[in-house]
């Protein structure tokens, strides 16, 4: 977890995937592949529980680089980043629209546990 | 070009082998990443913005077909079919597990080919001039020192652990395109008065965060001394360079601090008490490197070629392509050809494994199965007789490799920026497809005539913005993409760092910003002067009040 201090509210939790590099999402209970499945935190509350998460995942060695990102709840509730690096880290390059979680291509053999 | 000895391949599996050991230790949780991770980078992976990323080094852009069939494989088998060609002429994948990385570095072993040092505070991959052996106004060809330092510094126990990256150039020829003067080290070689050949050698340049033009701090190096001078560069650089401040690491930093002359002072000390004969490579050595790259076997062809005259005659769109991507060669009927991989529309660099076969294949039978990566992020066939051109060509067109652009205004190099890279600040191969758009037109591209823009996605200017003609840096500004634009960086001889012309501007606006800085060299420009050449002659001023110019109406 990096030390930067915690970014607005709401914020999801999300990292790679040590093994395979997927852009994964801590859904409360697990990481997925899925932006949408992503635990959506609020209140300081549950952000500080999205951080024990991360440092419980890091620690355990399934994810690397695991931090917080600001998000937009959309129409159907689900998170969208607000800063565009995390939009595109949350989707797949801008460029390749055929690739990345945008085309339903997931890097993962295993999801994390 | 080169071939491993037992001691090359040896040393390749091995560290296969330690590689596949460490990916072990850090999945069963003995090494934390803190500790993986500079062990990662030394093998070349790195954790990017969606992925890993695998960063192979192509040493001094010299690729066999054999090699690039390899490469073809793994994109196929552990990415999604394509690669990308950096600035430091080293093949990327995007999208590699980590768990496939050990397999990955094995296929390459294979093919004599490694991921070493192709990051980390460590010797990086050696680049040369990419018509190296062919080009007429070379002194010697630069791959045989350029191999020597190879060996050199792979695993060098001193310099393993430099205060920050190290990046060595070599060109042999007057006529400087492997960029040297933006290197940690850059060498020239040339003849003395007495004839003898040796090296200018340059330190202290590089791009990023503070970009420098080396400075020469020798202006004659005896051939036989090269390693032990180099050494004595990195020594005083290795103990003397900042560890306290990344951004300062750099040696062009403390050259700048300590000034040129004072470092060719302590270099020479240092050289002066070195054992200058234990250090050289063994010449029979250097005779065994040198004899790979020796002249191959070329046929007597007349200078004119009629077959390729007659298809230029019949058919004009390859006769622009020869135009345009055509190298002279130094031998008479031979020519070097450019495969612009900067299609319109497509990402500067990228490759996909059925392309690189056709390339493969291409180059096996028409160019003495040898192939070369430039620094501008193209490939070259450097050995084509001038009458198989025309089938070479008609080849690269059924797979969309044949356009006609080397060195023209939508020949740009662009970094990955923020659609891959985890550092990036903005997305740069937007901006180049956009510009290749903007610009598309084949007549109007050949009117302007030669001009490098070069696009970086942040500060670290992978895209050696710089030296770009025009250089396009991404930023990030109020929470949105802007792009900052230089004019009149060099990356040849003449060697210059661009200057700024204003305040950034958003993605949208950039073709504009472009199209009239364009447009006042086309307006101003003096008969058979270039861009570069008109931006020298006008200054910057005209440029930037263009360039300001934009028209604020409200929306
Ligand atoms: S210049 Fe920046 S964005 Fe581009 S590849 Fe280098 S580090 Fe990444």
């Amino acid at each position: 977890m990096s030390t930067a201090k915690r970014p607005p509210l709401p914020v999801i939790l999300l990292a790679n995937d040590l093994l395979d590099g997927e852009v994964v999402f801590w859904t409360g209970t697990h990481w997925s592949p899925e932006p949408k499945d992503a635990r959506i935190a609020h209140d300081d509350a549950s952000a500080t529980a999205l951080e024990g998460a991360a440092a419980k995942a890091l620690s355990a060695n399934v994810v690397v680089d695991a931090y917080l990102v600001d998000i937009t709840t959309d129409a159907n509730g689900h998170g969208v980043p607000n800063h565009y690096r995390e939009k595109i880290k949350t989707e797949g390059p801008s460029v390749r629209r055929d690739l990345g979680k945008q085309a339903g291509l997931y890097n993962i053999v295993r999801s994390g546990t | 070009m080169y071939r491993y000895d037992e001691f090359d391949a040896r040393l390749v599996r091995e560290r296969v082998a330690q590689f596949r050991d460490q990916v072990a230790r850090r999945l069963d949780g003995s090494l934390s990443e803190d500790e993986f991770k500079p062990l990662r980078l030394k093998n070349g992976v790195y954790l990017q913005l969606h992925a890993y990323m695998l960063r192979i080094a192509v040493p001094y852009g010299t690729l066999s077909s054999r090699q690039l069939r390899q490469l073809a494989l793994i994109g196929e088998k552990y990415d999604r079919g394509y690669g990308h060609f950096t600035t430091r002429t080293n093949m990327q994948f995007n999208w590699p597990r980590l768990r496939d990385v050990p397999e990955i570095l094995d296929l390459l072993a294979d093919v004599e080919m490694h991921c070493i040092q192709t990051s980390g505070n460590c010797i990086r991959n050696v680049t040369a001039d990419h018509f190296a052996g062919i080009a007429a106004d070379e002194i010697e060809d630069p791959r045989p020192t350029a191999e020597l330092i190879r060996q050199w510094s792979s695993l060098h126990p001193e310099f393993d652990y430099l205060p920050r990256k190290f990046k060595i150039a070599v060109t042999g020829a007057e006529h400087d395109r492997a960029v040297v003067r933006a290197h940690d080290i850059g060498l020239r070689i040339l003849r003395n008065a007495k004839g003898e050949i040796g090296y200018e050698v340059m330190v202290g340049g590089g791009l990023g965060r503070t970009p420098m033009i080396a400075k020469t701090i020798r202006s004659f190096l005896p051939k036989a001394d090269l390693l032990a001078y180099l050494e004595a560069v990195l020594r005083v650089y290795n103990l003397e360079g900042r560890r306290d401040n990344k951004y300062k690491a750099r040696v062009k930093i403390m050259v700048h601090e300590i000034g040129a002359e004072e470092f060719a002072r302590r270099v020479e000390a240092e050289f002066a008490r070195l054992d200058g004969p234990a250090i050289a490579a063994d010449p029979e050595e250097v005779a065994r490197i040198a004899a790979y790259f020796a002249s191959p076997a070329y046929e007597t062809l007349p200078a004119r070629a009629s077959g390729f005259e007659a298809a230029k005659a019949e058919n004009r769109a390859f006769a622009t392509w020869a135009s345009v991507n055509l190298f002279t060669h130094k031998v008479p009927g031979y020519a070097a050809a450019v495969i612009s991989l900067k299609g319109i529309g497509d990402a500067p660099g990228d490759i996909t494994s059925a392309q690189m076969r056709v390339v493969a294949d291409l180059a096996e039978t028409y160019s003495l199965d040898e192939l070369r990566i430039t620094h501008a992020q193209n490939i070259v066939l450097p050995y084509v007789k001038k009458d198989d051109l025309f089938v070479v060509s008609q080849t690269l067109v059924e797979v969309g490799l044949a356009t006609a652009n080397a060195g023209l205004i939508t020949d740009i190099i662009a970094c990955p920026g923020l659609d891959y890279c985890s550092l990036a600040t903005a997305r740069s191969i937007p901006i180049a497809q956009a510009l290749a758009h903007r610009f598309a037109d084949e007549k109007r591209q050949l009117e302007i005539g030669e001009l490098n823009i070069k696009i970086s996605g942040c500060i670290n200017a992978c895209g050696h913005h710089h030296v770009g003609h025009i250089g396009i840096l991404g930023l990030e500004k109020s929470g949105q993409e802007s792009y900052q634009i230089t004019l009149g960086g060099d990356a040849t001889e003449t060697a210059a760092i661009g200057e700024i012309l204003g305040p950034g501007v958003p993605a949208d606006d950039v073709p504009d910003a472009i199209e009239r800085i364009v447009s006042v060299y086309l307006a101003q420009r003096t008969s058979g002067e270039t861009f570069i050449e008109a931006v020298r002659r006008l200054g910057l001023a005209p440029f930037k009040a263009a360039f300001l110019e934009k028209t604020h109406a409200p929306a």
